[in-house]
């Protein structure tokens, strides 16, 4: 549904634009029933060309690897069956959303519906499709993780391949898209300011990082959360909740509470990337000692209690 | 000798949908409705502790996410006895109504007309101005509501971070104290949207229809426009209704049920209830709901309170067809949704129709427009009374204990049931409006609503099984959440 906020211009007309003919959507196309059936019979009997194929949602392979759990409505077979035969047809698979990439929530502890990603399975390659898959156009599964994804996230990865400029190289370790993936949230997140001098917000609502208190993780996930923003304003952290990282496999199973930060001797234990532990407690330390108050009375208060300071050029007189 | 034909996946419905029909001479004499995915996040939640439950519970479903925040934030507020600032109700009731709303633009644009302008229809004299307005992605109505739904939903951006899935709906309130000039930018994108909705969707000022206050006055306000081209979008659909007799398909038991919504001050704007036919609006008892699961693909008990509910899938079951339990309330079946809520809410109009012809394919669709009308001068209003200086938010201690969470989504009641002990969940229930309206036969053998909606459709010239389709479409489903 996320893609469906396109804009700039709309999905639909995103895709008229790049040339791509929509086959079948579950919220746009008119095909229903026996219609969509037929369309799919024509893909695997080569009459139809299958050039993109998106799918979204964990593939449940439950009860019993029967795939039970998950039947495509009126056929009698597992969606793991369709996604399977489709995948060889495809020129390029993609995995929408972190769920259909690596597994989602069902993944991990006792995997009640054996649910997995299309290519891989938490951060382990394999999954349905197994570790060797390609698509025709010789490319992995491209993983626009991300629950939910951000619509341009699909939509600018659909106009790469479309325009042949994606390949190996234009994907990361996850194969995610590396035009949002190589981007952390933290860039550009408003409380940057507060971060700089570890001034922390205690409470929801307060102004103040999140990292200390309320478990954001913007400074080691991926994506571009808070260069691109959401809804035409917003991000996670903007929203004044912890960013949990919901770009990377296995987001879903932290080994602490979501919008708690785990610390050990009152250090937060999951560091920035790219920054040495020692380095970043000197920094802390040294920075918590030099924070304005303007920063630090605002930090823990729903509202701007002190405004940025008014410069004015004095006069001799 | 009755035959068997099985219909899927449906589309244009949020989830996997497959209709089973028993027919003879060619008219519906039965009908099983199966929920063919199930993801057990009653199971998943079980052991974890409530607060993590707010990050779950959205991401049953892209399209009914805040609903599910607010279900869970109301059942754990209840549980630790807190009530958010009136910032916060008043940011929670945005919110819920920004995806509500959304939700219904969806349904009406892209969801529910675009099958009348299949080519089935081309016998109706100016088909082709519908199906050149309605038409599936191809459609001139598709290019207008897209930007309109996305613009209206940067509300979201400021009042949750982002849609779906957001975080800033807690049990003590909103993350996301909002600033003076945010108020005013908001105040401008809905403005904006009830441009959209007067000028595009109904063709007069809110206000004017949602003052509309029986079947005659409904008539008059469509037929007054003599127009066929330019008329506004929800008038070609009652023209449609009666070319099609709407109002006489798709009617179930005409017993509904809402657990009321948009409180605020301890007042629902939307009154909790029921109403049944002969006597109207009655009290809801919440603890004579129970859930059963004799033709579901689980086991246990057959009949349970939520409050002390069970889920065991199971793979293989005598009788069962269906994912989805079956809710009852005393034993009865129940219909949710928009036109529910307006009825009971004791809108003129809604009482009306409802008296004349029950709830069916077109009057549900008219509920959701009456709720575009209503609900966004509320949210104008809502919008007004928010106090930047006062707290939006406020921190909460999570004793043990139960607690029940009751709200509306688009598509009707959603309730959360939740149990806590040392800590950790214990039991997480959950009732979605689908599942009580596309619930399977219960211990009684009652159909659940959508089986019963099917009973009696005439497949005469209708090959694609297009009745059928816009009956299931009428309910507004979501699959997802049916099951979750
Ligand atoms: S709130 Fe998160 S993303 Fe924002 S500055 Fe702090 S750590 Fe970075
Ligand atoms: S800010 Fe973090 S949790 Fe939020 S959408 Fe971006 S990556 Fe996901």
């Amino acid at each position: 549904m996320s893609l469906l906020c396109a804009e700039s211009p709309d999905i639909v007309t995103t895709l008229e634009l790049m040339g791509v003919n929509l086959l079948w959507h579950p919220s746009l196309s008119e095909a229903s029933n026996q219609e969509f059936q037929q369309l799919l019979q024509d893909i695997l009997q080569d009459k139809i060309s299958l050039d993109l194929l998106c799918i979204e949602g964990a593939m449940l392979q439950g009860p019993s690897g029967s795939g039970r759990f998950h039947v495509l409505g009126g056929t009698g077979l597992p969606m793991i069956d369709w996604v399977r035969q489709l995948a060889g047809k495809a020129g390029h698979t993609l995995a929408i959303g972190s769920c259909a990439a690596f597994g989602g929530f069902d993944t991990g502890q006792d995997n009640l519906t054996e649910a997995t990603g299309l290519q891989f399975e938490g951060e382990h390659k394999g999954g349905l499709l197994g570790e060797n898959y390609q698509g025709r156009e010789g490319l992995s599964v491209v993983n626009i993780s991300g629950c939910p994804v951000h619509p341009s996230w699909v939509t600018e990865t659909l106009m790469q391949l479309v325009s042949g400029q994606a390949s190996a190289d234009t994907l990361d370790l996850y194969h995610r898209p590396k035009h949002y993936a190589e981007q952390l949230v933290h860039h550009g997140c408003p409380r940057n300011e507060y971060y700089e001098y570890k001034a922390s917000a205690e409470e929801h609502g307060h102004q103040g990082c999140m990292m200390e208190h309320l478990g954001c993780l913007g400074t080691q996930a991926h994506g571009d959360c808070n260069t691109r923003l959401w809804n035409g304003e917003g991000s996670c952290t903007r929203g004044g909740y912890a960013c949990i990282n919901c770009t990377a496999p296995e987001f879903e199973h932290p080994k602490h509470h979501f919008q708690q930060t785990p610390k050990l001797a009152g250090i937060p234990i999951g560091l920035p990337t790219d920054m040495p532990k020692a380095w970043f407690v000197a920094l802390a330390s040294l920075s918590k000692a030099a924070t304005p108050p303007r920063l630090k009375d605002n930090a823990v208060s729903e509202v701007r209690i002190i405004a940025p300071t008014v410069h004015t050029k004095k006069r001799k007189t | 000798m009755s035959q068997r034909i099985t219909l899927g996946p449906f589309n244009r419905v949020e989830g996997d949908l497959e209709v089973h029909l028993d027919i003879e001479n060619n008219r519906v004499v039965s009908a099983q409705v199966n929920s063919p995915l199930y993801r057990g996040f009653e199971q998943m939640l079980l052991g974890k502790s409530p607060l993590d439950a707010l990050v779950m519970v959205p991401r049953i479903c892209g399209i009914c996410s805040v609903s599910q925040s607010v279900a869970s934030a109301g059942a754990i507020a209840a549980l630790s006895g807190v009530k958010p600032p009136r910032n916060g109700e008043l940011c929670r009731n945005l919110t819920l109504a920004a995806e509500n709303l959304a939700d219904h633009l969806s349904h009406f644009y892209l969801f529910f007309m675009p099958d009348f302008a299949r080519e089935h229809y081309r016998f109706l004299s100016g088909h082709d101005v519908i199906a050149q307005r309605f038409m599936a992605v191809k459609g001139s109505a598709v290019n207008d509501v897209l930007p309109a739904r996305a613009e209206f939903l940067h509300l979201m951006g400021y009042l949750a971070g982002k849609w779906p899935h957001t975080l800033s709906v807690q049990p003590g309130g909103s993350t996301r104290p909002l600033q003076a000039q945010e108020i005013l930018r908001m105040q401008l994108i809905l403005a904006n949207f009830r441009r959209f909705l007067e000028r595009t969707l109904l063709g007069c000022p809110l206000e004017v229809f949602s003052a509309l206050d029986s079947e005659q006055a409904l008539e008059s306000y469509w037929k007054s426009d003599e127009r066929l081209h330019d008329r506004a979008d929800f008038k070609h659909f009652l023209w449609l209704s009666e070319q099609l007799d709407l109002s006489g398909k798709g009617r179930a038991y005409d017993r509904l049920l809402s657990f009321g919504a948009y409180a605020l001050d301890n007042q629902n704007e939307f009154t909790r209830g029921i109403w049944l036919p002969g006597s109207g609006y009655q009290k809801l008892e919440i603890s004579a709901i129970q859930e059963e699961i004799s033709h579901s693909w689980l086991i246990g008990d057959i009949s349970r309170s939520p409050a002390k509910g069970q889920t065991q899938p199971v793979a293989e079951k005598e009788g069962a067809y269906s994912w989805c339990k079956a809710p009852r309330l005393a034993g009865m079946v129940m219909e949710t949704g928009a036109f529910a809520r307006q009825v009971i809410d004791g809108h003129p109009l809604a009482e009306n129709l409802m008296n004349n012809s029950g709830n069916n394919v077109r009057n549900r669709v008219v509920g959701r427009m009456l709720e575009l009308a209503r609900v966004v001068p509320l949210m104008q209003s809502w919008l007004q009374q928010i106090d930047t200086q006062a707290p939006f938010h406020h921190d909460i201690e999570l004793p043990d204990g139960d607690g029940i969470g009751l709200t509306e989504a688009a598509r009707g009641s959603l309730g959360h049931w939740i149990s806590v002990r040392k800590g950790k969940l214990t039991n997480y229930q959950i009732i979605a409006p689908t599942t009580w309206n596309f619930s399977p036969r219960d211990s009684q053998l009652q159909p659940g609503p959508l089986e019963k909606a099917l009973q009696g459709v005439n497949l005469n010239d209708d090959p694609q099984h297009i009745m059928i389709q816009h009956i299931v479409r009428s309910f507004d489903p979501c699959m997802v959440c049916t099951v979750h």
